[in-house]
């Protein structure tokens, strides 16, 4: 359970999150939307500290994400990421990329975390590229190692920000396919996207975001059918 | 070739390959040295910290910006009033080490820039720690961008330690001008040391032409 309470950040005069209370439950896919600027972005980066906070609390399964004594590299192990920039170690192979982290941070012995990494792979539908360079594969292809790389460290949250806005449009399909995969196979996710869609169709519940306010939350049929807000009304009408 | 042995002799040449020696010495020290020195310097200034950025860049600006040879002559005889005079193979040692480290800081300190951000933030939120991550990733993506200019700096070291004879040390250009004031022969042994210079980088290059290959393939 990722749980925000009464969290505040700032960036020096500029407040960008001005006390979000949000949780997330095991099993549950949380969109987060909202214009661009509004705080998304840095939220995803508060709970897997990227960021620091000024205010209030983020607990991961009951540790405090920011208290002094945590230890963060340990907590990220839980938080899959994947940015809107796919982010591939461009020396390194599919499989290398994928097998990186649990042969380092995990300590698996390299032929173990290679067999990790090509069942992840294979997860994402790149069995057929494991010994492919970044530099060999489509932007969505890349996406998609992004993705087998955070889930080989067996995380139990995925966060998603924008995992498919700097995709070429015919190459977004096959990215949010994966992410659908993973809700269906009951994967904890909070998702910043403008994939309207997705966030309806794949959503548990879908937050609407207001320079740094959570205006509107709810089921998706709710928030997107019915919204309450007026900011949210304008915003619905102008993504489509 | 073969009347540069007959004009000079054998105990010339091996003279002359005694200073070639004491050159790879001076050489091999300083690019070692200079380089870890360097490294230190150059992650220093990639911590974005302004104060520590601002004190070494002016430190290292110092040794970059005044020549060489006046740092050599200096340093020489200031340790020599200050009353611990150096053997001439130290001072200037330790004058090439300082001059190569702060050409290495500044190939260090871009390299590790060039690393994007989000790359070494993707690492982190694997779950690697910094120095995980700095060996793992930065490290061999900055090493691209760094490579071919610390080889430049390598090579240019090689040849500055020509420049430690000024302060008396006979090493491989010393040795030449000795024997050229003695045989006169001073076109042969010029092209003699020059293919000697040309050898101690050889290693060098071959590095680099390698390097080369490897990152197209
Ligand atoms: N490191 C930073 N330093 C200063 N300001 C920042 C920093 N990061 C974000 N901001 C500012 O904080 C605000 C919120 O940014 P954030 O990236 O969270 O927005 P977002 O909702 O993700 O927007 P987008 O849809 O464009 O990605 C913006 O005004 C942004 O300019
Ligand atoms: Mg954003």
């Amino acid at each position: 359970m990722i749980v925000l309470e009464n969290l505040h950040k700032s960036f020096g005069p500029l407040e960008v999150l001005k006390g979000i209370n949000l949780t997330v439950d095991n099993g549950e896919v949380v969109s987060l939307i909202g214009a661009s600027g509004s705080g998304k972005s840095t939220l995803l980066y508060c709970i897997n500290a990227l960021e620091t906070i000024d205010g209030g609390k983020v607990t991961v399964d009951g540790v405090e994400v920011h208290a002094k004594g945590t230890d963060i590299n340990k907590l990220r192990q839980k938080l899959g990421t994947v940015f809107q920039q796919w982010n591939s170690f461009p020396h390194l192979t599919a499989l290398e990329n994928v097998a990186l982290a649990p042969r380092v941070v995990s300590k698996f012995s390299r032929k173990d975390a290679q067999e990790i990494a090509a069942k992840q792979l294979k997860h994402v539908g790149l069995g057929d590229k494991l010994n492919h360079y970044p530099s060999q594969l489509s932007g969505g292809q890349q996406q998609r190692l992004a993705i087998a790389r955070a889930l080989a460290m067996e995380p139990t949250y995925m966060l998603f920000d924008e995992a498919t806005s700097a995709l070429d449009p015919e190459l977004v399909g096959e990215v949010l396919d994966i992410m659908r995969l993973l809700a269906s196979e009951g994967m904890t996710m909070i998702v910043v996207t403008h994939e309207m869609s997705f966030a309806r169709d794949v959503s548990d519940r879908v937050a609407f975001f207001k320079k740094g306010v959570l205006a509107e939350i709810g089921a998706p049929e709710d928030v997107m059918n019915n919204p309450q807000d007026p900011d949210l009304q304008r915003f619905l009408s102008t993504i489509g | 070739m073969t009347d540069v042995f007959t004009t000079l002799q054998w105990s010339d040449l091996i003279f002359l390959l005694e200073g070639a020696w004491k050159t790879v010495q001076i050489s091999v020290v300083s690019i070692l040295l200079g380089t870890l020195l360097g490294m230190v310097f150059g992650w220093l200034m990639s911590l974005n910290n302004k104060l520590i950025t601002f004190a070494v860049m002016a430190v290292l600006d110092v040794f970059r910006s005044v020549p060489l040879l006046i740092q050599l002559i200096l340093f020489d005889s200031f340790v020599a009033i200050a009353g611990f005079p150096l053997p001439a193979f130290w001072s200037g040692t330790i004058v090439l080490i300082i001059y190569t480290a702060s050409l290495v800081a500044v190939v260090v300190h871009s390299g590790i820039d060039s690393v994007p951000a989000g790359l070494r933030a993707a690492a982190r939120c694997l779950g690697m720690s910094y120095w995980q991550e700095m060996r793992h990733v930065t490290t061999p993506v900055g090493l691209r961008t760094a490579f071919p200019s610390w080889l430049g700096v390598a090579l240019a070291t090689i040849k500055d330690s020509a420049l430690v004879s000024a302060i008396g040390y006979v090493e491989l250009l010393r040795a030449s001008q000795i024997l050229n004031t003695r045989t006169q022969e001073s076109v042969k042994i010029m092209l003699l040391v020059g293919l000697i210079y040309f050898i101690i980088s050889y290693p060098l290059s071959r590095l680099g032409a390698r390097y080369e290959q490897r990152q197209k393939s």
